[in-house]
């Protein structure tokens, strides 16, 4: 294995500053370790190594030529398939797109091509990020390179393993009820979910639109931050991103404080439901945090026992209205059915065949709680409780700086197991989905193994919206302080990762 | 189609109560589409003033034409509507392959402008006030073109093609309250409404406003109910009527077919309904009903619109002159008789007079040449007004020439047909053909000379006084002038020569 697919973004990032290596050199380092493990983790489903080497090469050439270029020029990154891009196919994890080369790049894969950022490829997600495991994916799951029988979390378990299994540095994610979040906590990795707006969606295949949000995916709090400075700032084309700038989430990370942090404790997600082991590191690392200088305080919010069942009206609802463009008029798969091909029979047969089942119970469920008649009780109900949860949030602020509890109740479970049950699968994201409701920033980061299964579990923390620095600040304290007890980096526990067997 | 049964209208009338609703789409002309960069420009190529947004692939989002919200504040304000403080776009969900999205983005409970109210003259010269419900923005359609089978509609076509050009041009739908109380005239004050919109929108510059070209769309809404009963009576909705005329023409229809199903104890069906203009008839469409679910929810995608009062006010201080009042001040400067002033309002012809007077040519010249020979071509040829080509600068030169006694009226009638045909302004149509009367008497007078040496008696019969022989002399003359003599001249010239 070659050493440079171990660094971080930020350390890599000076070595390419200082002309120790190449973004060749780099790139070529990650393309390698794709073509060695990607068979077995399936992180990706195209890899653009053709694209990503002639970037890198044009990098390193205008390095040398002392042009002035940008921060994270010459680092390769995966780029999640639910963002568009002009040279690969963009799928959505859906045999509806399959193939499908669109005709514009997302504003996010703008910037990073803008900053010079080689993409390495694009990465796996549950159909329409419609997902905790990839089992939802049209093109099969992604594998958790701690226990390659278990799930690497979803929707965004391909940029999770990506990172996880150092195929990328960087990766992006998109995060509508906790797709960045959950799956970081199950790979031992770092995902954020930045405030609702702070990142332009132009270009990110919706979900739920008023939920959906791009962040980064990486190994580190300051990688993270890296990467959000680079895709963060207000964009024309995304009426609902953000006018002003939030600031510079690396010098946040930089200043790595917790000193004098009220740290709010969320009285509704811990204890029970949670498994012991997740519950255990929680409550070491709130005792980290108290000997470092921080108040904990207990916030309670109560409207939080509403928040699955409110998330899973607004989502579907939007969802069913967002997905009606998949109709093989314009773009995508074609079904046309034998004997009398009417429009209908052509969209009906079409989306039959081209969306998976969890796409369609989303629909189905979306387009009866938008039904005439049914509309008050479900989705408008559904957004009085979003509105509950926002004050149950701005109360909890009053208390608290941050508020914290494990970012998922366990550690990744097998394939299969909630397969069956999508209740026992939505509620993995129990304590992901209120910042999308709420449209605040939450962070996830690595907590140590559970004792029960020796596997990654992870903490989440929330901040009031706009206030992304704040994570930024305090996420980066705890992982040193983290570091500082484990005397290593969280991913220098994963088992190396057998492959080709 | 079969066509309907019918009741007499007199009859329909004394027995049924008329009520209408209009919806009028206004299309904008600002530069770009409602939610994109696109030219606003349907008439080009098919699908080549498209993009992401407006042909709705996955991942893109609207993003609001500021001058649009601004158009549609002044049409608001111009409606005497309140503006919304704060508006959300919405979502209208359906299915169907000229909707890139496969829903529109609308604004529902939440429109842009709502309780205002028109003044509108019917002919008669009565003068109804129409409530307007609301003005809300939206966004177009594409265009769809149903190829094989011979109803030009998608069903039994063998394929269809859609042009998304018109895909997300911006609309602004107006929406009356129930007009009731027009009794006979409801056909009359449905079409002089949708006029007085067209006129306002016009004056505002927000829309062509050519409804032949589709800029002002109308539904109408027709209902019945007996005389004395409260409740409204089930409506029709007649779609996309493109001509003040028909506009008349499809309410008096479903005036009259309502009534004979309700007087024959029928119900009436609730549903939208088409106007054939070549039969003059509607036919059935599909049913509506209050209970058409669109599944409307709040536009995620879009920050509600949020005019500021300081913008609100200054579009209301740069609204032009209300049509009422400017009709009451025309009229004074041209000094048209009451009758004279009312054909031109009812033929629509105020612009084109108006442009006319300050291109130069006397207001009744004007109004003669634009309500007599303009208005009887554009009938023969079936066609609006306003799609014949010939400008205001056109007319007032014509007018010109006319009163200058460069040619006569007949000629003029002849330089106009050759103005429609494309065929230049009338100056260079009169140099071009030589259609100048001829003014000189030599000429005139070889002419009359030669015409009474093969009428002899004639000139005895006027030194008699008989005048009326003189006609034959002067037919002759303008015959052999080929019609380029001024005949008031010929007459004089002729009773000269008999008295030498």
């Amino acid at each position: 294995m070659n050493e440079l697919i171990r660094k971080s973004a930020a350390e890599l990032v000076e070595l390419l500053g200082s002309k120790q290596v190449s973004s060749v050199e780099v790139t070529k380092a990650h393309l390698d370790r794709i073509t060695e493990v990607n068979p077995t983790i399936h992180s990706y489903l195209h890899v653009t190594d053709e694209a990503a080497l002639s970037v890198a090469a044009d990098i390193d050439r205008r390095r040398a030529a002392g042009e002035s270029l940008s921060p994270l020029a010459g680092l390769p990154i995966a780029v999640k398939d639910n963002l568009t891009t002009t040279d690969a196919p963009t799928t959505a994890g859906s045999k509806i797109l399959e193939g499908w080369v669109p005709q514009y790049d997302a504003t996010v894969v703008r910037r990073l091509r803008e900053q010079g950022m080689p993409i390495l490829g694009k990465t796996n997600l549950d159909e329409f990020a419609m997902g905790s495991s990839t089992e939802f994916s049209a093109y099969g799951p992604s594998k958790n390179p701690w226990d390659i029988e278990r799930i690497p979390g979803g929707s965004g378990g391909g940029s999770s393993s990506a990172v996880a299994a150092f195929t990328a540095p960087l990766a992006i994610g998109s995060d509508t009820g906790g797709s960045i979040r959950f799956p970081a906590a199950v790979t031992g990795t770092v995902g954020h979910k930045p405030t609702y707006g702070a990142v332009s969606r132009y270009g990110l295949i919706a979900l739920a639109s008023s939920l959906d949000q791009i962040g980064p995916v990486s190994r580190s709090v300051l990688d993270a931050a890296l990467l959000q400075d680079v895709i963060a700032g207000h964009d024309p084309h995304d009426s609902t991103s953000l006018p002003e700038s939030l600031g510079s989430m690396a010098d946040a990370a930089r200043r790595a404080s917790v000193a004098g942090k009220r740290i709010g404790v969320i009285k509704q997600l811990t204890g029970a439901g949670f498994q012991p082991g997740v519950q255990a590191r929680f409550d070491e690392s709130l005792a980290l945090l108290a000997k470092a200088g921080a108040e904990i305080v207990e916030v309670d919010c109560p409207s939080f026992e509403y928040a699955i069942a409110a998330y899973y009206l607004i989502l579907p609802a939007e969802a069913s209205s967002n997905l009606a463009k998949f109709d093989s008029v314009r773009f995508g798969l074609r079904i046309t059915p034998e004997g009398n091909p009417t429009i209908e029979r052509v969209m009906a047969a079409t989306r039959e065949a081209g969306f998976g089942p969890e796409v369609k119970r989303r629909i189905i469920l979306g387009t009866y709680a938008l039904s005439s008649g049914y509309y008050d009780a479900y989705y408008g109900s559904a957004q009085k409780v979003r509105t509950l949860i926002q004050r149950d949030l701005a109360a909890a602020f009053e208390k608290a700086d941050v508020l914290v509890s494990p970012t998922a109740p366990t550690t990744a479970f097998k394939f299969g197991e909630k397969l069956e049950d999508p209740l026992a699968m939505y509620l993995n994201d129990i304590a992901t989905i209120p910042a999308n409701l709420a449209g605040i920033p939450g962070m996830a980061i690595p907590n140590g193994l559970a004792d029960e299964d020796g596997l990654p579990s992870g903490i989440q923390l929330l901040a009031p919206a706009r206030e992304d620095a704040r994570l930024y600040e305090v996420a980066a304290a705890l992982e040193a302080l983290h570091e500082g007890v484990w005397g290593k980096r969280m991913m220098d526990f994963a088992p190396e990762l057998k492959v080709g067997a | 189609m079969a066509k309907a049964e019918l009741m007499n209208y007199e009859k329909a009338l004394e027995q049924f109560e008329v009520v209408i609703g209009l919806e009028v789409h206004v299309e904008l002309n600002t530069n770009t589409k409602m939610f994109c960069g696109c030219r606003n420009d349907f008439g080009d190529e098919p699908n080549t003033n498209v993009c992401p947004i407006c042909i709705g692939l996955p991942g893109s989002l609207p993003a609001v034409n500021k001058r649009a919200v601004e158009s549609s504040i002044a049409i608001g304000l111009a409606l005497g509507c309140s503006i919304a403080p704060t508006g959300r776009f919405a979502r209208k969900n359906y299915f169907y392959p000229d909707l890139a999205k496969n829903f529109q983005t609308s604004q529902y409970d939440e429109p842009i402008a709502f309780e205002g109210s028109l003044d509108v003259e019917v002919p008669s010269g009565k003068v109804f006030t129409v409530g307007i419900e609301r003005a809300h923005m939206e966004e177009d359609a594409g265009k769809l073109t149903h190829i094989g089978g011979n109803t030009g509609r998608i069903h039994g076509a063998e394929y269809s093609l859609v042009d998304y050009n018109r895909a997300g041009v911006p609309l602004v739908e107006i929406v009356t309250k129930p007009v009731l109380g027009a009794g006979a005239e409801a056909p009359e004050l449905a079409a002089a409404y949708v006029r007085s919109i067209r006129e306002i929108v016009k004056a505002l510059g927000v829309s062509d406003a050519r409804m032949e070209r589709g800029n002002v769309r109308c539904d109408a809404n027709v209902s019945l109910r007996p005389h004395g009963q409260e409740k409204l009576g089930t409506r029709t909705e007649t779609k996309n009527v493109n001509s003040l005329r028909s506009i008349e023409r499809a309410v008096r229809y479903e005036i009259q077919r309502q009534a004979h199903i309700l007087a024959n104890g029928g119900t009436i069906t609730q549903e939208t309904r088409h106007w054939h203009e070549d039969k003059g008839a509607t036919s059935a469409g599909r049913p509506k009903s209050d209970a058409d679910d669109y599944r409307y929810f709040p536009e995620p995608d879009l920050v509600p619109v949020q005019p500021s009062h300081e913008l609100i006010e200054s579009i209301r201080a740069t609204l032009p002159e209300n049509p009422a009042d400017r009709r009451k001040r025309l009229q004074a400067e041209w000094a048209f008789a009451d009758l004279e002033f009312r054909d031109v309002v009812n033929a629509g012809l105020l612009d084109q007079i108006e442009e006319t007077v300050a291109a130069g040519a006397k207001p009744q010249a004007a109004r003669k040449w634009w309500t007599g020979e303009i208005a009887r071509l554009a009938n023969t040829e079936d066609k609006e007004i306003e799609a014949l080509s010939v400008s205001a600068a056109d007319v007032a030169e014509l007018a010109q020439l006319v009163e200058s006694g460069k040619i006569n009226d007949r000629i003029g009638r002849e330089v106009l047909a050759a103005v429609l045909a494309g065929e230049g302004t009338p100056s260079a149509i009169v140099a071009a053909k030589g259609l100048e009367v001829v003014s000189d008497d030599g000429a005139l007078l070889a002419a009359i000379d030669e015409a009474l040496a093969a009428q002899p008696d004639v000139i005895e019969a006027i030194r008699e006084g008989r005048m009326q022989a003189a006609g034959a002399v002067i037919g002759a003359v303008m015959k052999a002038m080929k019609g380029q003599a001024d005949a008031a001249r010929v007459r004089e010239l002729l009773v000269q020569r008999a008295s030498e």
